[in-house]
């Protein structure tokens, strides 16, 4: 329809006819429109500068006074109207325009994420950083020490001298000086006892002098190596040595202290733990560690999980303290084995031989 | 320490099944390792004697047997056909009856060849009791016929095996075992009684204790006109088999006898190859001497030996004292006269001496844990009425040479209540502790709340107050102590900010996309030479395979391992780290003199750098990729580099990695000689990257500290500076950063460009300058002036000029 046509029916009508009509006709227009650009050039044609609304207006100074009033508020409400039917259809031009740039955009959210991926940590050294933090939720340190170690450290202070029927229970790797010759007094650590000299000393260096030493809390954790080799032996294996020293540290102590372990390192009451006599030449009373869970594929076999004992008063001396007024209890367990059960890996092997596909489920 | 069940509980025999006894020696430090049945289940076998035999009408190798199997022939003899070679009338036989169950076989009535069989002769193999198939199993004459053969041989027997602590050389023997079930149980102990054997004759050898330390007593005697040959009684034959000890003759077997009952090992010599005095003394110079077992010996100086008087100078060496007979004095069968040793060696004499040859034995095995040296005169008494019994003979004195000075000590140990209870965290009243330490039979007195105890002779760990408190608690029952949470102070424990934990840089690796791999610490030595170009690596004396024969001095070798593992297994992008020591040579080391350990990380990347993925086109990892790993592992603290010289790295393509001036490690790319040696470069890859740090580097963080946040508006300027293709960044940007004022905040490089508009021999570097003042906005001609001296220092150093 031309504007002139409706200009010429304006004419003709009666005002707020004529008005109703306007604001119908212009409703209708804009809802013909799809696109924002014709829909701003349809606002032009009735709300411009020269639009039929505005015309109106013009025309409103020709009226008499009392008219003018009436019939301006009539122009102003047909604004207002029309106003509110642009409104309308721009907001739903806009709505659709994004709607279907929504569509166009959408992606395949089942696409893989892109970017580097994460590695993991060794599965006994997971197994280690949990114990590390048991042990310090109740004020353990942990504490480090060599692994080519001195036959002393390694057994004459811990009250194993040369020739001690014990020193058979460790096959001991040895360095070799020249060929065919061991280096006298040294070889690789068969277990991190010797940890636990090195640190009573070097805690005696630097609290030796107060009235009343601090107690010792450590944990040792480390490489140790042994001659052996099958599928539960390895040469280099991992070990978790604990000390606490202090004056009121008893058997019953240590008990409590790896039954606790053990239930909050396998995060369950549902285990049994058992302290069975033993012998290490380190510690008296000694005793081996079993626990057996009350369900899955172990369920009800006693496993040995590592050995412990009251410090022997020769090994408290060798570090330096008092054996008479201090008391301490020590203990060495395998995480490697800890990790076996934790996780159900069957064969020590693969720890040790750097395989991706077995390393990478321990993320 | 193998045995049967039987046999102790002849000794002592408390009301509890074999499992319950299990468990209490298991929970009393005599941990049972196996339990096993002396023979299979199986039922209605009895002994029966073979009264006449046939030959089968049809069948070459069969026979067809009458036989006489007490109440189950009781309507006559039974007709079964038998094939074994051994079959013969009178023999008697294991017969299992029909309805029998055998292992893995019921015995139903049968036609065998189409003649009746009510049964089936058994070898021992049928019965499961060894894999002899030799023949039918023949049973000694005293077996009763028609007695059930699990009565007959004692075949409802358990063989315990005690996994023994080597303080417990006290349970080496059957005696120790059922003294220790008796103190546990409070069961009577019921030993044999061992009556002198009185000296028929006088013959006899003097004995000399020329190394009294090493045998503090030894008691010896001759038995003459045994019969060798005489065969070993079955019930010897059966504990020493149950023990997992080999019947060997009647005179060998009653050594081991006497050995496995009371814990004394003894030795026969034929008295008839001796030649004077028994002298036990250290060996001659040079001195060698050959072994039962064939092994030709130079025993070391601190060896003791029994040796003769045989006419060479010094003496003749006969046996390896405590450890194993020599094999020109040996008994066999001919031998007619014996001479019987029992004798006390010393634990410290012994210890370690077989192990240095090469072997042990039950014999030496004993001694250097212990054997109660009280123990010698009974044990020969025991040996010789056993040899008289079984082996005839007449026995002569026994001569015992003792050196009183020299036998162990047994001081007396002070127990007191308060400390066992201290030690323990229990309650122990003296009364308890009294009566536990009675059960054990060790002689006591009482002092107030105190006990002093006197060891016996047969234990060696007795020594200190600890011993004691451990005997206690293991009668007490170490299940008996409770567990419960410890108490402690509050203190907190100090934990430095300015130090990362191993574990936080492990996961910070991790993060990078690496994985922990912990390899052993031995390597080949051909990667000390190729990797380390490590002419002297610290090397293994006992070493468990060649290729695991020297300590390494350096991760990379282990992580190219690890990466040829996973290309054999088609893994192509490999990203791996390790912390671990590293081992050098160096005599100033601490805290083990001549042996460096340093803790260090090292990783390695090869293949893709990034996971294969949509979208994105796949590179293989390069320096730079390394680079910007390990230098997020330092952020915030600056790395720098400068190129090196490393045996396992490209000469072009590695470098120093430098903290604070002070090199802390390496990084590069592997050289292209190893990358062919190893084939690394497989399934597509190029050249691996590889980083070596020390941990200790990583682990210090300073302390972060805040800097004036400027209020005033940056200015940005780029300059691209055009220099010599092969001009290192490091040394321009130090020129360049050493002119620049302070209100410089930055000055970094966004681009390298070679190419087109560029000489040839020419490369532009591109620097985004970052200015700003704390004070005022800065003017454009101030940013002019620090440009234009940023360009003078390129020009004047570098020959740089300004890109157009």
């Amino acid at each position: 329809m031309q504007d002139s046509e409706h200009i010429e029916q304006l004419d003709q009508l009666d005002q707020f006819a004529q008005l109703v009509e306007l604001v119908a006709v212009a409703s209708a227009e804009f809802a013909r429109i799809n696109d924002a650009a014709q829909l701003e050039q349809a606002k032009a044609r009735f709300l411009g500068k020269s639009g039929a609304l505005t015309e109106l207006l013009k025309g409103l100074g020709k009226l008499p006074a009392d008219q003018r009033r009436s019939q301006g508020a009539a122009i102003n409400q047909a604004k207002d109207r029309i106003e509110a039917a642009l409104f309308e259809r721009r907001e739903l031009i806009k709505r659709v325009a994004l709607d279907a740039q929504l569509a166009a955009e959408a992606l395949d959210v089942t696409l893989p994420g892109r970017g580097r991926g994460r590695g993991g940590l060794h599965p006994a050294i997971r197994t280690l950083a949990r114990i590390e933090q048991l042990f310090r939720s109740i004020g353990f340190e942990v504490a480090d020490g060599p692994e080519i170690e001195t036959d002393w450290y390694n057994f004459t202070s811990l009250n194993t001298p040369e020739n001690h029927p014990a020193r058979s229970m460790h096959d001991t790797f040895y360095l070799e000086s020249s060929p065919g010759v061991n280096a006298p007094g040294v070889l690789l650590r068969t277990h991190t006892s010797p940890v636990q000299i090195r640190y009573m000393q070097a805690h005696v260096a630097q609290y030796g002098h107060l009235e009343q030493m601090p107690e010792i809390r450590i944990i040792a954790p480390g490489r140790v190596y042994r001659v052996d080799s099958d599928a539960t032996h390895s040469p280099m294996f991992h070990q978790v040595e604990g000390l606490m020293v202090g004056e009121n540290v008893s058997f019953a102590d240590l008990k409590g202290v790896a039954a606790d372990f053990l239930r909050r390192f396998f995060e369950s009451d549902d285990l049994k733990t058992r302290f069975r006599p033993s012998f290490f030449p380190f510690t008296e009373p000694s005793a081996e560690i079993d626990v057996a869970f009350m369900s899955g594929p172990m369920e009800g076999r006693w496993l040995e999980i590592g050995g412990c004992g009251m410090v022997h008063p020769n090994v408290l001396a060798n570090g330096g303290i008092d054996p008479e007024r201090y008391t301490g209890f020590a203990f060495g367990m395998g995480p490697d084995r800890l990790t076996m059960l934790r996780y159900g890996i069957d064969d020590l092997r693969l720890f040790y031989d750097g395989d991706l596909r077995f390393l990478s489920q321990f993320k | 320490m193998q045995f049967s069940e039987h046999w102790l509980r002849s000794l002592v025999n408390p009301p509890l099944d074999s499992g319950e006894l299990a468990h209490l020696l298991t929970m009393a430090g005599l941990e049972v390792e196996e339990m096993r049945a002396a023979a299979p289940d199986f039922s209605r076998v009895v002994v029966a004697r073979v009264l006449s035999t046939e030959k089968h009408p049809d069948a070459d190798k069969l026979k067809l047997c009458r036989v006489d199997a007490g109440q189950a022939s009781v309507d006559g003899p039974l007709q079964i056909v038998c094939g074994a070679p051994n079959v013969a009338p009178g023999m008697l036989v294991p017969c299992a009856l029909v309805g029998a169950e055998l292992p893995g076989m019921s015995i139903k009535k049968a036609k065998v060849r189409g003649v009746e069989s009510f049964g089936m002769l058994c070898s021992a193999r049928e019965l499961g009791l060894s894999e002899d198939h030799g023949g039918l199993l023949a049973l000694s004459a005293d077996a009763l016929v028609g007695q059930d053969i699990r009565e007959h041989l004692l075949l409802d027997d358990t063989l315990l095996t005690l996994k023994l602590t080597p303080n417990r050389a006290d349970c080496l023997s059957l005696t120790g075992i059922a003294r220790e079930v008796s103190a546990l149980t409070g069961a009577p102990l019921c030993l044999p009684e061992i009556k002198p054997v009185p000296a028929a004759h006088d013959q006899k050898r003097s004995i000399v204790l020329d190394a009294s330390a090493a045998c503090p007593r030894y008691c010896g005697r001759i038995v003459s006109g045994v019969d060798a040959r005489a065969p070993s009684p079955e019930w010897i034959k059966r504990r020493l088999e149950r023990s997992g000890i080999r019947s060997i003759s009647a005179l060998v077997d009653v050594t081991n006898y006497v050995m496995l009952e009371l814990g004394q090992p003894l030795h026969a010599f034929d008295n008839a190859k001796l030649v004077g005095a028994i002298h036990v003394r250290y060996p001659n110079p040079g001195e060698r001497l050959t072994l039962l077992s064939g092994a030709v010996v130079t025993p070391s100086a601190d060896t003791a030996l029994i040796a003769d008087e045989c006419a060479q100078p010094g003496g003749r060496a006969l046996a390896l004292a405590g450890i194993m007979g020599g094999e020109e004095s040996g008994i066999t069968e001919d031998t007619r006269e014996l001479f019987l040793e029992s004798a006390f060696f010393s634990p410290v004499a012994v210890a370690g001496k077989a192990r240095a040859l090469g072997f042990s034995s039950d014999a030496s095995y004993r001694y250097e844990r212990g054997v109660d040296f009280t123990l010698q005169r009974a044990a020969i008494e025991r040996a010789t009425q056993l040899i008289l019994d079984i082996c005839g003979g007449t026995p002569g004195p026994v001569i015992e040479a003792v050196s009183e000075a020299d036998l162990p000590l047994r001081r007396p140990v002070r127990l007191r209540s308060a400390r066992a209870a201290k030690v323990l965290g229990i309650l122990l009243a003296p009364a308890q502790i009294e009566k536990l330490l009675l059960g054990l039979g060790f002689p006591l007195q009482q002092e107030g709340d105190d006990f002093i105890v006197s060891p016996p002779p047969h234990r060696f760990d007795i020594e200190i107050e600890e011993d004691l408190i451990e005997e206690i608690a293991r009668l007490h029952g170490y299940d008996n102590i409770p567990s419960p949470v410890p108490e402690g102070q509050l203190a907190m424990r100090p934990l430095p900010e300015e130090r990362r934990s191993a574990m936080q840089v492990r996961q910070l690796v991790a993060e990078r996309d690496y994985q922990e791999v912990v390899n052993y610490s031995f390597v080949d030595a051909a990667w000390e030479t190729d990797f380390c170009a490590n002419p002297s690596p610290i090397v293994l004396s006992n070493p468990i395979a060649s290729q695991m024969g020297v300590m390494r001095s350096s991760l990379i070798g282990s992580l190219i391992g690890s990466l040829v593992f996973n290309l054999k297994r088609r893994e192509r992008r490999v990203r791996v780290f390790e912390i671990g020591r590293c081992f050098l040579r160096d005599e100033g080391a601490a805290p083990v003199a001549g042996y460096a350990q340093p803790l260090r990380l090292a990783a390695l990347c090869a293949g893709p750098a990034e996971p294969e993925q949509w979208g994105e086109s796949s590179r293989n990892v390069d320096f730079y990729d390394a680079k910007c790993d390990l230098e997020a592992l330092f952020a915030p603290r600056l790395l720098r580099f400068e190129k090196i010289v490393h045996p396992a790295l490209h000469p072009g393509r590695s470098a120093n990695v430098l903290l604070d001036g002070k090199a802390v490690g390496v990084i590069g790319e592997v050289h292209p000689r190893w990358v062919q040696k190893y084939e690394l470069a497989a399934l597509g890859n190029a050249a691996p990257m590889v980083f070596e740090i020390e941990l200790e580097a990583l682990i210090s963080q300073p302390l972060p500290r805040m800097t004036e946040v400027s209020r005033f508006p940056t200015v940005v300027r780029d300059l691209a500076l055009v220099v010599a293709i092969d001009q290192p960044l490091q040394g321009l940007q130090d020129a360049m950063r050493a002119v620049a004022p302070a209100i410089v905040r930055g000055l970094e490089l966004f681009d390298v460009y070679h190419g087109k508009g560029i000489a040839e021999n020419k490369k532009s570097l591109a620097f985004r300058i970052v200015m700003q003042d704390t004070e005022k906005t800065l003017a454009d001609s101030e940013a002019d002036a620090v440009i234009g001296k940023l360009i003078a220092v390129a020009q004047q150093e570098f020959g740089a000029t300004v890109r157009a």
